[in-house]
């Protein structure tokens, strides 16, 4: 076992874990943030989308002990970016959930698209969303939604 | 070291620590990784998404400083995946419009010190516990042969 301070989300929150420890169990098991979804536990469906220093990042595949001092943000503290409240938004306005599982990802990695290409092509978004999959086939409101945010952010 | 002997273990060692196709299997990537503009990923989708500073043993991704793809123009590989020849590796390895500008003690310097090369001797473990696959040559072994081909003038077998 190991203590860690992490940055998350703006605060500060120490924890003490197993360095092995992937960062998504600390997220939902340690600091009971479960907004960050298990799919497959290995990087390939996109649930467990988060940011870590700004970049979207598989928290399933990622020990701990790897994140150092770089901050991670959530889908709990996404809102208060302006682009993700924009994303937020849009995935509202849009209708675009369904049972919803993904979604938590599919925003993580929608915003981290937009702050990068604040005006994507369809090839932009399907190559960056490529990686989150959703067994509801919500792909097509999610291209709106992307779409909508993008208009938003003018 | 004959040169042609020389350049397949180049492709080995070069598919191990930069290719998109992965292995020795030339696998595909998983995930639906995109190689990017510069080699990287994508916004959304980089390669730093799973791929860290250092190998992350518990889970099986693989890492290292800087983790990113060989640039197209030194692709080892057509676009069916086919491997190109090893004089086609051999000269696409020398040819500095292609090979980012290295001359003969470029080439060699890169072997010697560059982190993703180096990764190639500390590959770390699959995820599902088990080593990954070391090249057939120590690092050492393979800067001398390197050293060996440079002091020969780069030579490139003369195959297509």
């Amino acid at each position: 076992m190991a203590t860690y301070q992490l940055n998350v989300n703006g605060q500060s929150r120490q924890v003490n874990v197993d360095p092995s420890t992937p960062l998504l169990w600390v997220l939902r098991e340690e600091l009971k943030m479960t907004g960050t979804k298990y799919g497959c536990g290995i990087s390939a469906c996109g649930a467990c989308t988060v940011h870590v220093d700004g970049i979207a990042t598989r928290s399933c595949v990622v020990p701990v002990s790897l994140v150092g001092d770089r901050p991670i943000v959530t889908i709990e503290g996404i809102g208060t970016d302006a682009v993700g409240r924009v994303v937020q938004e849009a995935w509202i306005e849009r209708d675009v959930v369904q049972c919803g599982y993904c979604q938590s990802g599919q925003i993580m990695s929608a915003v981290a698209l937009l702050k990068a290409t604040p005006k994507p092509t369809d090839m932009n978004i399907e190559e960056s969303m490529g990686g989150n999959l959703c067994r509801c086939a919500t792909y097509v409101r999610i291209r709106e939604a992307i779409k909508s945010a993008s208009e938003q952010l003018k | 070291m004959g040169a042609g002997v020389f350049s397949l273990d180049f492709a080995t060692l070069h598919q191990l620590s930069h290719s998109h196709n992965l292995s020795a299997a030339r696998h595909r990537h998983f995930a639906n990784v995109i190689r990017g503009p510069a080699g990287k990923g994508v916004p959304g989708l980089n390669c730093v998404s799973c791929h860290q500073s250092e190998n992350a043993d518990s889970t099986g991704v693989p890492g290292g400083s800087n983790w990113h793809l060989a640039p197209l123009s030194m692709r080892w590989q057509d676009t069916n995946d086919r491997p190109l020849s090893s004089g086609a590796v051999c000269r696409a390895l020398v040819d500095r419009s292609r090979n980012n500008g290295l001359n003969a003690s470029g080439l060699l310097k890169h072997h010697e010190e560059e982190p993703l090369v180096l990764w190639a001797w500390n590959p770390g473990r699959r995820p599902d516990g088990t080593m990954r696959t070391l090249p057939p040559l120590t690092h050492a072994e393979f800067v001398a042969a390197t050293r060996t081909w440079v002091d020969a003038g780069t030579p490139c077998p003369r195959a297509r």
